[in-house]
Formats: C-alpha cells, structure tokens, sequence
C-alpha cells in the first residue's frame, strides 16, 4: 500500500524546550493510525502539524507525494474532528456541515444533498435544521464528524474524539467510528490517551513518551511484545520485578528473582544480566496443592484481594517483599471465596511463554 | 418559631435597605423630575400645573431641535470612531499578541485612564491642542506652521476627539471580552474547512462578536449623549450639547419646569436606545 502520510525527521522546539524529536512516520492510505501517549507526549502536536495548525521547527510533511510542510490548513486536502467540536453556534447543522463546501464552488442545493448524505452517514438524519446548542454532547459529536467528512478528504484527523462522551456512549462511539472507516475508506488519524480506545480502533498504533516514537506496532504487538517498561504498563499492567539473568541456553533463559528462580521462553534477550523481568498480571494464575509439579512459579503471601466485578486482582507480596498483581477471571459459577485470602501463603505459576525481559534503563 | 420569626424580619431588612435606597434616591426625583415637566415658569416661581406647554417648546423651537440633532450626531461620530479604532486594537489583544503579560499591559494601558479624573482627561485635550499646547509647537518646531493654530480647539472636532478618548474603554472592554469567548477552535475549523483568514473573519469571528459591538456602541452613544464637560471644556461656541442646555436651564436660565422636560426627553431616548440594543442582543444570542 502507498503511504498517503510521510513524516521526515520532524522535530518541534519552544525556545529551548523539546516537544517533538525526530519523528519519522508513514501512514499507509486507509489506515486507521491511533498516536497514544500521556499527555504532554508530543501526540496532539504532531496531528495539530499534519493539520497545518503548527509548524515543525524542523522536518518534512508529505500528503500523498507532495509536500506540504509550508501550506496553511485552507490548502490541505486533510480534515480535522477538534476535541470540543467547534461547530459554529450560530449557524444551523446544516449551514455548519456545508460551510465548507461553498469554497469549492458548490451550490447550496447540492450542498444541502450532500449535508444530508453526511448526516445520513453518521445516522443523523432530520437534525438538518437545528442549532448546535439544541443538541447533546453525542450528537454534536456526529455533526462535527459529518461536517469533516463532508468534504471527502484523503485523511481525517480526530483529536481525542471520545473524550467528552460518558463511558457508554464512548464505547458504541469506538465501534460506530470503526464502522464509519471501514465505509469511507480513507486514512484515520487519532490522538488519544485511553489505551482500551487505542486497542479497540486502530489497525496500527504509535506510543509516545515524551516526543518521542516509544513503540509502533499493531495493538496485538503492543500488548503481547512492549519494547519497553514504559510500554508495558502504558497499555494494560505490568508487574515489573528487577531480576538477574543465570543462564542462556537453548531451552530458554533463566532469570532469577529475589531468590526465586523463572524460566522464561522471550526471544529478545537483554544483554546484560541485570534486566526487568514483566509478566501480565492476568497471565499468571494461583496453583493449589495438586499442582506440585509445576516449577515455574513464586513464593509470597497474599496482602490485598481487590473486586472488580468480573475479575478480581490479588495483591501478592514476594519474598523479597516486591508486590505482584494476579489476575483472576471469575467465570459463572466461581465464587470469590474460592481464591486466596489475605495472609495466605499461596504459589504463583507463570508460562514461560509469558515473561517478558527489558533491558535496565530502556 | 422565634428562629424563623428573625429569619423572616432579617430578610425583610436585607431587601428592605436597597429598595429604599431604590425608592428615595431614583424613583422619587425621577416623579419629582417628571412632575416639574408639566409645570409653569412664572418668573421667578414655578406654578404647579399640567400642561405641555414645555415639551411643545422643545419640538417646535429651532434652537433646542438643533442642539439634540448636533448631540445625536457628535454621539454617533464618537461611537463610530471608537467601533473604528477599539475592534482592531481588541482583535489584536486577542487573537494576534501571544504574550499573555503585554497583552494585559496593553489591556490596562486602556483600561487604567478610567481611574484618572474624569475631568482632568477631558483637561488634558485643551493643553494638547490649544494655541500654546503639544501639538501647536510641534508642528511649529518642524516648521510645517509659522504660527500657533487655533483650529484643533474649540470645535466639533475637539469634541469628538475628546469623548472618543474619554469613552473608548467602554468600547474596548465588551468588545475584548466579545473576542475572547470565541474558542480558538473555530478558526481553525473554519481554516481546516477551506476558508482564508478573511472569510474566517466575516463568517465567525466578526458574527460571533456583534453582541460586543452592539454592548460597546450602545455604552459610549449613551455616556456621549448625556455629557457636558467635553463641550465646556474643548467645544467651541457652537459646541453646546443636550446636557449643556439643560444645566443652564437649572443654573442661569432659570426654567427648571423646561429643564424638566428636556431631562425626561433625554431619559426617553436613551432608554429606547438601551431597549433596542437589548432586543438585538436577545434575538442575536448565540451559545458559546
């Protein structure tokens, strides 16, 4: 696929302040691209750019071949979803969606038609005549989308879309918008900071940390194999204990643990032999005494048991007195009082397929 | 119920003293003033009547017909002057300076006069532009003139300039904080879908600020419209305002039923002007 966005070596400085380094990135046409970080990272600055809202200090812009580092937004064939909406409050649903049509030489009759196509899109249809203020949080969010697409540009780009939405709503909101790409077939750009958003949407996912590209990858990669610490409890949670790598060899590589030994089967093998070792905390599970045989596993004693409806999180503190969050499903049937208590002793077992290595520092 | 018996009596008091003050000090003198109005001027008494007699003169004298046209005028000129100048400075406050401290440095620059002595502001315009002022030496110290100028003073254009610089703060003020409700957003969006910067302008920004506008138009016609310092001070001879002729008819020419009258007029029409101004604000509301 060609890549309708390239990124070269974009940097952002204020004054002496850093905000964007370095940033290389190609978007493919028809990709649904999430950039996620805290905020701060860099991510709204780097779509505000693609934009044409701000200038990179320095680097390169490319819009399906040509450059358009140095074009005001009118002259981009981009269009933009602002995190408030920003529909005009004086004009109708209508006159906001078609507004900018008319600098294309359209006519108000088509115009309208196309309006009403957009608001169709969006299943807003008959809400042509209201006034913004006359409407929910929601359903402005559909007009502002209409009105960006109206103009059926190459990229659309979304500024924490969802932000403003109660929890339900943004949740039918993540699928509808998937649904509304997979239709249009156009290039999404979208900045979040909600991780399960980012999981759920996009086909291809950019971390930032602190302006920089902290990792790119699907959301599969990103959960399974984070290049960094950073990564791992961005997106989801990680235990992360420091650890001592004792052996390397063919079955796999051995870390020891606060006195506790692991084998773990990942491929990307630190260097060094001081690493931190990760391990999802529902990737591990508690064994009961007919287990004896297993041998991957710690030793600690249950502080803390948190409910969270579907799933409870037990709190374990090592013997080296780390803690190590264990999550655990609770299917139909399986009542909460079948897991440990606090002030047990209790072994946890981890697949060797589920240890993550980082090398310090990274 | 003692407790509530107090509750009761205090919130009677609380509301008690501003409608008093209410009543004494605005009512009363507005039906005093309205009483005298239909009055008769029997030299040197006024005789309690109620005839028309007064606002019959003011509609059908030349003399007073011209003073509330000149009047009119002058406010309008002072408005437009300060709509002229107040918008761009406001404009540029909001959207264009980035540094938030000059922004409010240049924001106090204007606001700031308002605590100097209203007339010494008015004052200040006579030594700027009299025979002996600021303006007379220098242009005579480039030689553009070989001798001090009367024509900057005592004039319309003295007067206009005066109120504008007395007034502008008011035009200023609703006018910026007009501007800086607009959400930074809008431009962008309007930006994003096409439009160049003046198209923006004409289509949003300037839509979205009328309600300043039309505050800050409303404020500086009305204060103009009842000033008399200005032509006292700066005005020449043919400079005389509405408000100048109805203090000499309670000062030297002594007609207070006429004055009266003159007063009530004035009331009148500003207060429409407020109305109508609140009319275009309430069917011009937009939600921000």
């Amino acid at each position: 696929m060609p890549a309708i966005i390239e990124l070269r070596q974009i940097s952002k400085h204020y004054g002496s302040v850093i905000g964007i380094e370095h940033v290389e990135l190609s978007v493919e046409d028809g990709e649904f691209l999430t950039l996620l970080g805290p905020s701060g990272c860099g991510k709204s600055t780097l779509l505000r750019m693609i934009g044409g809202f701000e200038e990179p200090t320095t680097g390169q812009i490319i819009l399906s071949g040509q450059d358009v580092t140095d074009l005001p937004p009118q002259k981009r064939n981009v269009n933009m979803m602002f995190q408030d909406y920003a529909l005009f409050p004086h004009m109708t649903v209508g006159q906001n969606i078609a507004y900018g049509l008319k600098m294309r030489g359209i006519g108000k009759v088509e115009a309208r038609q196309k309006a009403e196509g957009a608001l169709d899109l969006v299943s807003m249809p008959d809400k042509i005549d209201q006034m913004p203020h006359q409407m929910s949080g929601g359903q402005r969010q559909r007009v502002a989308l209409a009105r960006a697409i109206v103009r059926e540009p190459k990229v659309l780009l979304l500024d924490e879309p969802l932000s403003a939405l109660d929890a339900n709503l943004r949740e039918q909101m993540q699928i509808e918008l998937k649904h509304i790409h997979d239709k249009l077939g156009i290039t999404f750009i979208m900045v979040t900071h909600d991780q399960t958003e980012a999981l759920v949407m996009s086909d291809r996912v950019i971390v930032m940390e602190s302006g920089l590209i902290a990792q790119d990858g699907t959301p599969e990669d990103l959960y399974e194999r984070p290049a960094t610490p950073y990564v791992a409890n961005f997106i989801g949670t990680t235990n992360l204990l420091p650890g001592q790598i004792t052996a390397r060899n063919e079955v796999g590589t051995r870390v020891e643990i606060g006195g506790q030994s692991l084998l773990t089967h990942y491929e990307k093998v630190p260097a060094q032999d001081s690493v931190q070792v990760g391990t999802r905390p529902e990737k591990a599970r508690f064994l009961s005494g007919e287990d004896a045989e297993e041998d991957n596993t710690l030793l600690g004693c249950v502080v803390e048991c948190i409910y969270h409806g579907n799933s409870l999180r037990t709190t374990v503190r090592l013997n080296d007195e780390q803690n190590f969050h264990v999550d655990a499903m609770l299917p139909m049937g399986m009542a909460r009082a079948a897991s440990p208590k606090p002030g047990d002793e209790v072994r946890i077992a981890v697949d060797p397929d589920n240890i993550l290595m980082f090398e310090i520092g990274s | 119920m003692a407790h509530s018996r107090i509750a009761r009596h205090s919130s009677k008091l609380v509301l008690g003293i501003p409608i008093l003050w209410i009543v004494l000090f605005m009512l009363v003198p507005y039906g005093v003033l309205l009483t005298y109005s239909f009055w008769l001027k029997k030299y040197p008494l006024f005789v309690p009547a109620f005839q028309f007699g007064n606002y019959w003169t003011l509609m059908t004298d030349p003399q007073y017909i011209k003073v509330l046209l000149r009047t009119l005028k002058i406010s309008a000129l002072v408005s437009i002057a300060s709509l002229l100048l107040a918008y761009p400075f406001a404009y540029y406050l909001v959207f264009r300076l980035k540094n938030p401290t000059v922004r409010l440095v240049l924001f106090m620059a204007v606001i700031a006069p308002l605590w100097v002595s209203y007339l010494l502001r008015a004052y200040v315009w006579k030594t700027i532009l009299g025979t002996e002022g600021i303006l007379n030496s220098f242009l005579m110290s480039i030689r553009l003139i070989d001798e001090p100028s009367g024509i900057f003073l005592y004039n319309q254009f003295a007067m206009v300039l005066t109120l504008t610089y007395i007034f502008i703060p008011f035009m200023v003020m609703p006018i910026y904080t007009a501007l800086e409700k607009i959400p930074r957003s809008f431009s962008e969006a309007s930006a994003d879908l096409g439009m160049g910067p003046i198209q923006t302008f004409l289509k949003v920004t300037l839509p979205l600020s009328l309600p300043g506008v039309v505050a800050g138009f409303t404020m500086t016609f009305c204060l103009s419209f009842g000033d008399f310092i200005a032509p006292f001070l700066v005005g020449g001879p043919d400079g005389q305002l509405v408000a100048n002729v109805m203090a000499s008819q309670f000062g030297a020419a002594l007609n207070w039923p006429l004055g009266s009258a003159l007063a009530v007029v004035m009331l009148f029409i500003v207060l429409s002007i407020i109305s109508l101004s609140d009319w275009f604000e309430q069917t011009g509301k937009v939600e921000l």
